[in-house]
């Protein structure tokens, strides 16, 4: 059981896919300027890596080392139309206003990442768990972001108003710039939260 | 049906106000990691132009006279790809038979833009937005393009940052991306000029 608590510590802090290793940012990077939007795109994310983690574990053995990227993109491809077409049916609005990034989770270094890194060399089970903790620490990194963007740049938080009705939105917060500054200001933050508890050990 | 756009503007639009790695965040994961040097940022810029170009063309043709007719739209994730993995496949072949200098240069960087989210992203806003052949194309080249300026300054900016006193956490990546979100910033003064959507 440690083991499956090492991964999970370790996906979500100590080497978390967004502030350490810095993978994957772009197709969800873009929608983050709205929680709803964020918090299905990550799920789709946690979705796929899981899957793909599940999946690549378990055929492993049958996969000729030569043409495993091909067919690690394939995997991930099937999930990603899976995911499509749920959110198609279901989620019509949200799976408008997501345009193209739902198919970029194809390109998603994190997934490709995982699969390449542990889930060619472990059991299904868990490589499962890795996928989706590594979604997981993915996501909440994803969703402060997301936070702060949509709260400053509509004064609303999943689309419900909260801030007070004079409140000026800051229209910086909906455009692009904004998600690079809050993610580089989120990974100087954790840093410095690392750097002071190596030196005061 | 495609909409009424000169070619010529979205050539523009494409490299400046909606630039592919600054307004639409695709193709970051190279950008951040290839950027701190100048030859290799160029070298990938202009493989990334060229891989573009080309498979948003074979994208095009087989998405419109393949994909539409047979009503295989569902497919079109896995057919983009896998057409991109293997033009990139095959131009490295190419330019090793033809080119060896290039290819040296080139030879890291091409199975990397497989998995850059900027040429599937092409792809993508391509068929969503329904561009014709020549705005597909144009769209593709100045994406590229706009792509090549944004790696090409970042790393000129990257020379000076690595020698500015940098507080210790912001220091790597943390810098890099404010750094970008002020490129960003510079770009989107350009967006009074045109704006296509």
């Amino acid at each position: 059981m440690n083991k499956y608590k090492d991964i999970l510590k370790d996906n979500l802090w100590d080497d978390n896919p967004v502030f350490v290793q810095i993978l994957g940012i772009c197709s969800t990077l873009a929608v983050t300027n709205n929680l709803t939007n964020t918090l299905i795109m990550s799920i789709s994310v946690v979705f796929v890596a899981g899957l793909t983690n599940f999946s690549v574990a378990s055929i492993k053995h049958f996969i000729p080392g030569k043409v495993r990227m091909i067919i690690q993109t394939l995997i991930i491809s099937f999930f990603v139309i899976i995911v499509d077409l749920l959110l198609r049916a279901f989620l019509p609005d949200i799976s408008k206003s997501l345009g193209p990034y739902v198919g970029l989770i194809i390109t998603n270094c994190i997934i490709m990442g995982r699969a390449e890194a542990f889930a060619r060399s472990n059991k299904p089970l868990i490589s499962l768990w890795d996928g989706f903790t590594t979604g997981i620490g993915y996501m909440w990194v994803l969703m402060a972001i997301a936070f702060i963007r949509e709260l400053f740049g509509f004064g609303s938080l999943f689309g419900i108003q909260i801030m007070p009705e004079g409140f000026k939105t800051w229209t910086i917060m909906i455009m692009a710039p904004s998600a690079f500054f809050i993610l580089g200001g989120v990974i100087w933050i954790i840093n410095n939260i690392k750097l002071s508890k190596e030196s005061s050990k | 049906m495609a909409p009424d756009i000169n070619p010529l503007v979205l050539l523009l639009a494409s490299i400046l106000t909606s630039n592919i790695l600054l307004a639409n965040f695709l193709g970051l994961c190279s950008f951040i990691s290839i950027s701190k040097d100048m030859d290799s940022a160029n070298g990938l810029g202009m493989s990334v132009t060229a891989v573009l170009t080309i498979t948003t063309a074979i994208n095009w043709v087989v998405y419109r006279y393949i994909l539409i007719p047979f009503d295989l739209l569902y497919l079109r994730f896995i057919v983009f790809i896998i057409i991109i993995a293997a033009t990139v496949q095959v131009l490295e072949m190419v330019i090793d038979r033809f080119s060896p200098a290039l290819y040296m240069a080139l030879g890291i960087f091409l199975p990397l833009i497989t998995v850059n989210c900027a040429i599937l992203g092409v792809a993508l806003f391509m068929e969503i937005r329904g561009y014709s052949f020549l705005q597909s194309i144009v769209f593709a080249f100045g994406s590229g393009l706009g792509w090549w300026l944004a790696i090409v300054s970042l790393a000129a900016i990257q020379k000076k940052v690595l020698k500015a006193p940098v507080p210790e956490g912001l220091k790597g990546a943390g810098i890099t991306l404010i750094t970008i979100g002020f490129m960003a910033m510079a770009f989107i003064g350009f967006s009074g000029m045109l704006i296509v959507q």
